[in-house]
């Protein structure tokens, strides 16, 4: 068995979620692989969103631009979804929906329909009714499982004793949930467990939800006795878990120890803030611990405040997206120069200002080396999938407390909302490196110094409130006792000094934690990227290598300091260098340039507030290996 | 161990606010309190934010952290949620508390955090060459001022009152024995203390000077001594303290009232306390049981070896699907 794909959509707070959810356990119960995209608008209800699943006996990171099984719960999602769907495929939709006129559906956007009409124009067809649409692509194969979905709620209301149409409505997700898995003939079994696991907490709702999905697994079945679309179970061993992106982010965070967390409400990186608050109360060897999970007032607050618990010894951490990093920047340079370990799980999002609220992009990895006036070290660090996600959450910590910089992970949208099954997430595979941190014992009867000179850099740290000493912090240039300066000779060494711990960090930190490489480190052509790309570019070089092309990548996991002469020794050798990055300008092959001297000889560039598919990547990447790509390819693929 | 004395509480760093500063006997204020209530030194944590207040913690022999501009709350608040046990004092300017930290200034009072804010009001940005404050009231120019304010002053009393503090007092940068009492009480006071302290700018506030709050252009007509515009609010027999649930509404109202009173008579004192409303610490404990005893920054993170201290099994077991 292949890939499947399948599609949920829906307006916002009709269940989309929900019943995509059920759909992923359900599949991950029965053996199989699991990468699910969450789409949604910045809007509380009625909008479109949808959820994407692809599930497959093989291991995936990425999406593509496909779906064997479209869900629809209105007639607006068969409009926007419609060209997705496979040859082959199929669409689950209400009769009511048939006779819906296109034009007329209020949350098409002009801007959608304009595009929407010049596809038409393409085709030379010209629809009217979602029926007209539809008969178009009945003709490339697809198959149509219309059926009143109002005819089976009222069939459902009178078996769970439910007559109001306003609740019954709110289960259209689990009667399109249920006609998925009839179609592909799924053992129900997988799919009732899944249901119970997540309505687990509220037996009668499992109960009801049991008994709509059942009547919509039979209905289709009686109905369409004939499909030919499968998805079907395989056995495993293995130990999975499915998560999304925040989450990871989140248990990395605790295994790590942080035991501050701040934040200020924004999409997306607030659901990781949500589960901490959720899970504060901790296990841990020495009986139980906790993490306080504070909501600020604003960004500002949010970076100051896990600054000053930092001050005290206590791993402590903020989460944010673009527009609150913009406010945390003051923050972020009295952490740099008072030299405080604080951690920022900075989750991108496209574009300036409000720019796309809930949509992907990868614009801000300038942004994140560059924030704040003056110079001072800080580490970048990006993961590139949900595994990465958690290891880098907790390794953050350490380099932060290891240099005594602030640490900003940069994670993205497509990371935050991604679900995947992943191979059961180790622990054990953690380490915690507290750096020089100094103890009470330590100080008694000495002076201390809290930014005396050393070789490294590295001033032992000392947490605020340790008995018998005292120090001062201040965001002025200070002497090594913390006092104002503006002295130059002073100026010059601290700044050296500061600056001397990104040398260090440059030096100590072993090639492995700051890049990952993949493929053919000899071949002639080599991809650089960084972050969630990463999935894609890895399938899209299965998909090359089949077709006779070699490739190498490195996926840059640190991108300040950058390991620079490791990525000059690869990319020297190779004669096409090919960057992938979600942003306009190529911000990573920038880095590159000023760090190494080398020019990337092509660009795969998005922005569309998309995160990427492996088959545009894999599309843009095969034009290159033929010789028939321009230099600058713009992908724009999703929807 | 032998007690505790001034000088214990000072550092030798140059002192470099004007002379005649109403910064120095906020200063000495706060040493004294210190000294009464015997707090060692590495107990205490000074924050400060950007101005010429925000040099306290440099003359301060305790954990002094100067921070940024409008910013010192916050950054206190880290540290004492993180480190409960910490004695912590934020000082503040006006422009700098009021200003642009106005926003923090409010969510304090709401938190009910168990600290002590003190707030340097002398009506003028100092260290920028005297600009008006958002304290200065409408209307009012001072000699580095072009024309006269056009905004009309906050009243940090009623601001306060209003976000919810559970202290507040005002004293005089020159009653150096009235501001230590002021700050001691706010220091035992359990929940969010504010001090609001009237300080004379030398440089740049000719109006509000120490002449004007002692009434020497107001002589009495008998005795031709001046009249002191400041009173305390002991002295009148007010009572800001609440000592029942149903006292709120009037010990409000009477605050309120107080606050309001400016010109030819200015209050000092305590304006309103209620130790009745719940501190933030308290509501943390609520949801994890020994925060007090095992507070974030006392947590024990690592094992002997470097490996994780928290066991995060449950969590990991909540999300398996095989």
């Amino acid at each position: 068995m292949g890939d499947f794909f399948w599609m949920a959509g829906g307006p916002q707070g009709s269940g989309v979620d929900t019943s995509a959810n059920i759909f992923a356990r359900a599949c991950c119960l029965g053996g199989l692989h699991v990468y699910g995209k969450r789409e949604y608008s910045s809007n509380i209800k009625g909008m479109h969103s949808y959820f994407q699943i692809r599930a497959s006996p093989h291991d995936v990171g990425a999406m593509m631009d496909r779906a064997d099984l479209l869900c629809t719960f209105d007639a607006e999602s068969i409009v926007r979804h419609i060209w997705e769907v496979a040859p082959g495929g199929g669409i689950i939709c209400d009769t009511r929906s048939l006779e819906t006129n296109i034009f007329s559906i209020p949350t098409l956007s002009p801007p959608f329909l304009e595009e929407f009409r010049k596809k038409l124009d393409e085709k030379s067809i010209h629809p009217e009714t979602v029926n007209d649409l539809l008969t178009d692509v009945k003709k490339k194969g697809v198959k149509i499982y219309a059926f009143s979905y109002f005819d089976l709620l009222k069939e459902i209301g009178k078996e769970i004793g439910e007559d109001q149409l306003s609740k019954l409505t709110r289960m259209i997700n689990i009667i399109t949930l249920g006609a998925s898995f009839g179609i592909v003939n799924y053992d129900k079994r997988y799919v009732e467990k899944a249901i119970n696991i997540i309505f687990g907490k509220k037996p009668d709702i499992v109960s009801m939800n049991l008994i709509a999905f059942n009547k919509a697994y039979d209905h289709i079945r009686e109905k369409f006795p004939d499909t030919d679309l499968r998805l079907e179970t395989v056995k495993t061993d293995e130990e999975r878990i499915f998560l999304q992106g925040t989450q990871a982010v989140a248990l990395g965070k605790l295994v790590g120890g942080c035991r501050v967390q701040t934040y200020y409400p924004i999409t997306p990186a607030a659901d990781e803030s949500e589960y901490l608050e959720e899970n504060q109360i901790l296990e841990t060897e020495t009986g139980d611990g906790s993490i306080i999970v504070m909501q600020t007032e604003d960004e500002i607050a949010a970076i100051t405040m896990a600054t000053g618990a930092a001050l005290t010894g206590a791993r402590s951490a903020t989460s944010t997206s673009g527009p609150g990093f913009s406010l945390m920047v003051e923050g972020l340079g009295w952490a740099g120069i008072n030299e405080v370990p604080v951690v920022v799980n900075y989750y991108q999002r496209g574009a300036p200002s409000t720019g796309l609220p809930t949509r992907h992009g990868q614009d801000d990895l300038r942004f994140a080396i560059h924030a704040s006036h003056g110079e001072f070290p800080r580490i970048v660090l990006c993961s590139g999938d949900i595994e990465e996600c958690f290891y880098d959450a907790a390794q953050a910590f350490n380099y932060a407390e290891h240099y005594q910089t602030p640490v900003i992970h940069l994670i993205d949208k497509a990371l935050a909302n991604s679900n995947k099954s992943c191979r059961m997430f180790d622990p054990a595979l953690v380490k915690i490196d507290r750096g020089e941190l100094l103890k009470e014992a330590d100080v008694q009867g000495k002076s201390y110094r809290r930014f005396e000179f050393t070789d490294s850099g590295v001033s032992p740290r000392l947490p605020l409130g340790t008995p018998g000493a005292v120090f001062w912090n201040t965001g002025d240039e200070h002497s090594e006792n913390g006092h104002i300066t503006e002295e130059p000779m002073m100026r010059t060494r601290m700044l050296e000094k500061r600056m001397k711990k990104l040398d260090t960090a440059d030096m100590e930190i072993p090639i492995e934690e700051r890049i990952n490489v993949f493929g053919d480190m000899d071949a002639p052509a080599i991809i650089v990227s960084w972050g969630s790309p990463k999935g894609a570019i890895l399938e899209a070089m299965e998909m090359l290598k089949k077709d006779g092309f070699s490739t190498g990548f490195i996926q840059v996991r640190m991108p300040h300091p950058l390991p620079k002469e490791r990525i000059a020794e690869i990319l020297g050798k190779a004669t096409k260098k090919i960057v992938v990055e979600g942003n306009y300008s190529g911000q990573l092959a920038g880095i590159i340039r000023e760090k190494t001297g080398i020019l990337m000889d092509f660009f795969v560039l998005k922005w569309n507030g998309r995160p990427m598919s492996s088959d545009e990547v894999y599309d843009a990447l095969l034009k290159i290996m033929k010789g028939v790509a321009s230099q600058r390819q713009v992908l724009n693929g999703g929807s | 161990m032998a007690a505790l004395k001034i000088q214990d509480y000072r550092t030798s760093i140059f002192n470099d606010w004007c002379q005649g500063c109403g910064n120095y006997g906020i200063l000495t204020s706060l040493q004294m309190a210190l000294v009464d209530m015997q707090l060692a030194p590495s107990r205490v944590a000074i924050f400060s934010g950007i101005g010429c207040h925000a040099k306290t913690p440099h003359f301060m022999n305790t954990y002094g952290i100067h921070t940024l501009h409008g910013r010192a709350l916050p950054f206190a608040i880290g540290a004492k949620l993180a480190n409960p046990e910490l004695e912590v004092i934020v000082h503040s300017g006006d422009g700098d508390g009021l200003g642009i930290g106005a926003g923090h200034f409010v969510h304090a009072g709401r938190r009910n955090i168990d600290m002590t804010y003190i707030i340097h009001d002398n009506g003028v940005y100092g260290l920028t060459k005297g600009q008006p404050s958002p304290t200065m009231r409408l209307g009012v120019k001072t000699k580095s001022l072009q024309k006269p304010n056009i905004n009309e002053g906050i009243n940090p009393i009623a601001l306060a009152l209003c976000s919810g503090y559970t202290f507040i007092a005002r004293s005089y940068c020159y009653d150096v024995a009235h501001l230590k009492e002021m700050i001691k009480k706010a220091i035992m006071h359990k929940g969010m203390a504010l001090v609001i302290v009237q300080q004379c700018c030398v440089t740049y506030n000719d109006i509000n000077t120490k002449e004007w709050y002692g009434g020497e252009d107001r002589p009495d007509p008998a005795t031709g001594k001046p009249v002191t515009r400041l009173y305390k609010l002991e002295d009148t027999g007010f009572d800001g303290v609440v000592r029942k649930p149903e006292d709120v509404p009037t010990k409000t109202v009477a605050a309120l009232t107080k606050a309001n009173e400016w010109g030819d008579r200015i209050p000092l004192g305590v304006f309103y306390q209620n130790e009745l409303v719940s501190t933030f610490q308290e509501r943390i404990s609520q949801r994890i049981a020994d925060y007090l005893t095992n507070p974030p920054a006392k947590q024990v993170i690592v094992d002997g070896d470097g490996k994780p201290g928290t066991n995060i099994r449950k969590l990991l077991e909540e999300l398996k699907v095989t």
